[in-house]
Order: structure tokens, then sequence, then C-alpha cells
């Protein structure tokens, strides 16, 4: 008696399975660049991203950056984006699927992109591939990393200027190195220009939970912080409760100032057109080496950035914050350089020495004026 | 936001909000349990009654109207598991499970054009009276209508179930169909009014996290609190009242691990965030021992498709 409904309900859940992943990539296809092309064969260059890239953050940027190789390529770059793509057999697929269809070029966007891209690389020597936040490289296959810290310390300087309770509030998703990064850095920022800002730091766990942000800024809110930065993926949902609670807010991934008109100072953002079409171009005329970008603001990729300044920040502290990003792009002030200590007094940097890449992405420890929890080890 | 709000009074009033869109989906499983029917669909319900509301009220500006519209919606999404359930007998749990899956990828598709626009959401109410008392009028009647209508619902919800007609319909239908049947009950009519009730409830729930918290649209916006919802109707054994425990419970600890990080503390955020699950987890273990032997009103045809003849 059970049998044969057991298999309709089988059938039925494998129909809707089916629409579902149809969908999914349909709207990966979708934006293919409708373009007719001058040359003969124009690269095809594809980007796998693991989020929507609705999100405002780091997807939506990448997005950003395969429209500007299509608007500025006349026609000599087709582009395809595939979202939500997981990180696992699924992305091998997709870049198979890609490679089937003429792509030369791929960004693969997401840290465990880069076993299956490398597995998928061996198998086509003739495609290249550029991966993030990650050190390994192949022949064929380059990474880049997209580390916000530098202009994240800018914006504390705005942040530790603006701030009445002394106290900044910071969300973010889990205690990691690169969010590390970004909050001391922040931090030390914002002390630099006033001794008495402290950060107060929630993790929420979640790379995304809308409503969870909410709380967490309303929380902070609570607590007396006046100013609210954060790493999460929903840029509209954090900058939206902090506009209407009146507090102001630093920006992450992109320069959304529109999205809190009154509050927002500014942020790190990634404007990742130029060094897109800079990889393009390396590809296209056969010159691409494989390579590992730091894109810090003194390189001269250059793709993060500072976001623009908000309507509240006064002509004096713009001023005060661009000669210190004058600084960082010339290579004359590096922010994690000795002697640092953490915020428990154990020396982290010697006098001397600054932190490579490989040693910031290993960072486990807070810096003075933060509190906040580290995973102990 | 300078104002000084005492601690408790913050994570009290945090734990209102973090709790009523949970609160909302576990009464509204109750009933839908409750006469024999698993709905675990609500996760996808809840999304659903989400985008709803952030369309409806981008659009025509009212946000009644985007409560009405994902109340409907609830109820479509209600009528279209009951008519897979009990008009083709298909497996409940399957069929619940491919709505979520469905409905998932349905709202990132449609509500792609709705990220980043800004609605018009539901402002707090200040309860006449009541809002002005200290300590309890800041915890519980500064809030938006919503958190008063799940106020509401829950008492209203017990009644249905243990003192009305249609009550005894479906606690009936739940226990033991064909018996209901002889009596002269429609089991199919009260189980389809059930099952949409539920998911009505649910995307209510739904619409609380768009219209309320995060005032717009993100994809996968619910992020599990479905889920921590079918959790909780068993932990509530059925029962309205133990839901609203339950999810309160749920939504203190959530607001408290918020907080408690806000104030500087140092324990570790992974245990923080741990919290409200162990919290549920251990109030779940003492209700299990204590009532031990005795009957949880637990609706013993859940889940199995109802024939006339077997």
């Amino acid at each position: 008696m059970t049998k044969p409904k057991f298999i309709f309900a089988s059938l039925f859940a494998n129909a809707l399975l089916s629409i579902f992943l149809a969908t999914q990539w349909a709207q990966a296809a979708e934006p293919v660049s409708k373009l007719s092309s001058k040359s003969n064969s124009p690269l095809k260059v594809g980007l796998l991203c693991v989020g929507p890239i609705t999100d405002w953050g780091f997807n939506y940027a990448h997005n950003q950056g395969r429209l500007y190789l299509e608007k500025n390529s006349n026609g000599g770059i087709q582009t395809t984006i595939a979202e939500k793509i997981p990180e696992s057999a699924e992305a091998e697929r997709v870049l198979e699927k890609l490679i089937a269809s003429g792509h030369r070029l791929i960004f693969t966007t997401s840290y465990g992109y880069l076993e299956p891209a490398l597995r998928v690389a061996k198998r086509h020597p003739a495609v290249t591939f550029m991966q993030i936040n990650r050190f390994q490289t192949a022949k064929n296959l380059g990474t880049y990393f997209s580390q916000q810290y530098q202009p994240m310390y800018l914006a504390g300087m705005v942040a530790g200027r603006m701030t009445k309770s002394n106290k900044l509030g910071f969300v973010a998703a889990h205690p990691v190195p690169p969010l590390l990064q970004a909050i001391n850095s922040f931090t030390m920022g914002a002390r630099s220009v006033n001794a008495k800002a402290e950060t107060r730091v929630i993790f929420i766990n979640n790379w995304s939970d809308a409503p969870l942000e909410v709380e967490a800024v309303k929380s902070l809110a609570e607590a007396g912080c006046d100013v609210v930065a954060h790493a999460q993926d929903n840029q509209n949902t954090i900058l939206s409760a902090c506009e209407s609670l009146g507090i102001y807010s630093v920006g992450f991934y992109t320069d959304a100032h529109n999205l809190a008109p009154k509050g927002w100072l500014t942020g790190a953002c990634l404007d990742w057109g130029p060094f897109y079409a800079k990889i393009a171009n390396l590809v296209a005329n056969n010159k691409w080496q494989p390579c590992v970008y730091a894109g810090g603001m003194e390189s001269s990729e250059g793709y993060v950035k500072l976001s623009s300044f908000g309507k509240a920040v006064p002509a004096k502290v713009r001023a005060e914050v661009m000669a210190q990003k004058e600084l960082l792009e010339k290579g004359k002030f590096v922010i994690f350089s000795g002697p640092l200590k953490d915020r428990d007094g154990k020396e982290r940097i010697a006098k001397g020495q600054a932190l490579d890449i490989k040693q910031l992405s290993e960072m486990n420890w807070f810096v003075s004026g933060v509190k906040g929890t580290l995973a102990k080890n | 936001m300078s104002e000084n709000i005492p601690f408790f009074v913050a994570v009290a009033a945090g734990m209102i909000r973090c709790a009523t869109p949970v609160l909302l989906a576990t009464i509204g499983e109750c009933v839908t349990e409750k006469a024999g029917i698993f709905n675990l669909g609500l996760e996808g319900i809840m999304l659903s009654g989400a985008l709803t509301a952030v369309v409806v009220s981008f659009n025509t500006q009212s946000p009644l109207l985007a409560l009405l519209a994902a109340t409907a919606v609830g109820l479509l999404l209600g009528l279209l598991h009951a008519l897979i359930c009990i008009k083709f007998q298909a497996n409940q749990v399957a069929s619940g499970i491919a709505m979520t899956i469905f409905l998932g990828g349905v709202t990132a598709f449609f509500g792609a054009d709705y990220v980043g626009k800004s609605i018009h959401s539901i402002s707090q109410i200040k309860v006449p009276g009541l809002g002005d008392l200290p300590v309890i009028g800041q915890i519980f009647f500064n809030h938006d209508p919503l958190v008063y209508f799940c106020y509401v619902m829950v008492p209203l919800t017990y009644w249905l179930i243990n003192h009305t007609r249609f009550g005894l319909s479906m606690r009936a239908v739940g226990v033991d169909p064909r018996s209901a049947a002889a009596s002269g009950i429609n089991v199919r009519q009260v189980r389809y009014l059930s099952t949409m009730l539920g998911a009505a409830l649910a995307a209510l729930g739904g619409a609380y996290l768009s219209l309320v918290y995060a005032q717009g649209w993100i994809e996968n916006i619910v992020a599990g609190r479905g889920w921590i919802a079918v959790g909780l109707v068993i932990f509530a054994t059925w029962n309205p009242w133990k839901a609203l425990v339950g999810a309160y419970l749920f939504g203190l600890a959530v607001s408290l691990q918020l907080r408690l990080q806000a104030a500087g503390s140092d324990i570790s955020p992974y245990l923080l965030g741990m919290l409200p699950y162990l919290l549920v987890i251990a109030v779940m273990a003492i209700t299990a021992i204590l009532a031990k032997g005795k009957s949880q009103g637990q609706p013993t045809a859940l889940g199995i498709p109802y024939t006339e003849q077997s």
C-alpha cells in the first residue's frame, strides 16, 4: 500500500529538485554578453561565485568586475557568471561546463574552489584559472588576494574621529584571520586618532542571517556604540539597521553609501574591473604567467580601495585620512609592522619586522582596544 | 540610541523579537500536526511569506496588505501540501522537504529583483497604558503589531485545539481518523483546514522576518528558523503554551548571547552560539523525564496517509 505512494513522492521530489537546479543554471547562464564581437574569436571569461550576486557584498563586487569587462572590451570579451555554486564536486562540474562552452579564463572567487580548480586545470592546460585567497599555484593557475584591512584602517580613523561615546561596534561572522585583520586594523586606525576608542565585536557565526544581524546591530547600539562596522555579506541589512537607529555605519566589500545616506562614513571596497581587464589582456596576448597577487593599496593592481566619504564626515577628517591613504599607497606606512603587541601584552611583531601575506593569513590575536572573544586554540 | 536601558530589559525585549517569527511558525505547526499532517515545508513557506510581504509592501506601500498577501500565500501553500498529502496520499516528509527546497529556489529567483529595495515596514506601536509601565512595558508592550498578534494567537490556538468542536475533530482525526470518520467527522476537510491554517501562520512568521527585521528581501532570510520551529513542536508536545515557552527560551538565548558579546564579555562566541540549542535540548530532556509515562497528547496518526479501507 505504501510503496506506490512513496514512489510518487520521490518522483515528485525529484521533479521539484530538477526544476530547482534547472532554474539555478538558467540564472547563471542568463547574463552572457549579447555584444557581437569585432575580432574573430572574443575571449570568453567565466566567473564562479559561491553566493548570490545580488548581495551588495562580496559576490556583488565580483559581478561588477565582470560588467566592467563587458563594457570596456569593445566586444572583445564575453563573460558568464555562475552564482551560488557550492565548493564541492558541483564546482568541478560547472567548471567543465564553462570550458566545454569555450571559456579560456576562469576566476574562481571562493576559498574552497582551489581543489576542484586544480583538478580541472590539470585536465585543461590551455585554460587559465585565477583562484582567490590561496597560495598554491599551478602552470595554468594563479591566485589573488582580497584583503581589505588597509582601507579598514582608514575607515577606523574616520570612526575614531566621529564617535562621541568612544565605543565602536563590529559585526562579523567568525573569528577567522581575514576578519581579525579587518577588526584589528579598524581598531588601530581608530586609536591612532582617538586613544580612548574601543571596538566591541559580535561574531554571529553565520555569513548571512539578516534578522540576527539586525539584532546584533541593536545590541551594539544599546551597549552605547555609535559607529558600527561589519564584514557580512548582507551589506544592505546592516547599513539600513544602523540608519534607522541613527548611528554611523562603515561599509565592507562595496561602496554602498546610497544605502545609508545619513549615517554612512566610509568603508573598504573591492574594485575588480581594471584588475580583471589586466588579467584578461595578459591571457588574450599569451603573456599570462602563474603568480600570486596580494592586491594591497601599495600595489599597481590596487583593487582594494577606500569607499567614498559620507556627508557626515567633515573636510578636516577627510584631509587627515587622505594623507594617511597616500602613505599607504606609496608603501611608506605598513599597518601590521613591529613593534606590535596583542591585547594580552604578548609581542606579535618584532621591531623592524612586518607581517607578510602568509603570516597575515594566520592571524589569531586581537590588538588592544578590541573587546571580543577569540576561539581558543 | 543613547537612552540607557537596563541590560536585562534589553535582553528580554530582544528575546520577544527573536522569538516571534519562530513562535508563529511553531503554533502553526502545532495545529497542523494535531490533525495528523506533518509539514516539513515550514522553512520554504516562511521564505515565501517573507518574499510576498516584501513584494506587496514595495508595490503598494501598505504593510497591512503585505501581511494579508503573505497570509494568502501561506494558505495556498498549505493547500498545496494538503493536496499532495491528502488527495494524492504522498509521503508527507518527502513532500515537505521537496517544498522547502523548491520554494528556496523559487524565492531566490523571484526575489533577486527586490534585493536592496527599501520597503514600507511595520513600525513599533506602544500599547496605550501598558506600554508606559516600568520594565514590563519596555519588555512586552513596545513592539510592532505582529508581536501583539502573536500574544493573542497563542491562547487562541490553545482554545481552538482544546475547547472547540473543530478542535475536538482535529484531535480525533490526529489520533484515529477511521473512528473519527465513523462518528461523522469529515477527516479530509479537517486536515485540509488545519494544514492551511498552520501554513498561514508560518508565512506570517516569515513576513515578520522581512517586514519588521530586515526591512527588505535577502535570499534565504529564514536561515533555518523553520526547522527550529519543527523541533520546537515536539518540545512543546503540540501545546501552544509550551510552544511559547520553547520559542521564548530560544529567543532568550539568542538575545542574551548577542548582548553578552556587545557588552564585551569573555566567553567563546562558538559556545555562545550553541546556547539557544543547548537550552532547548536541556529543557526537552527535563520535560521528557518529568512527563514519563504520562500522555503527551501525541497525534498517533501523524504522518500516516488516511484511507477509508485498510
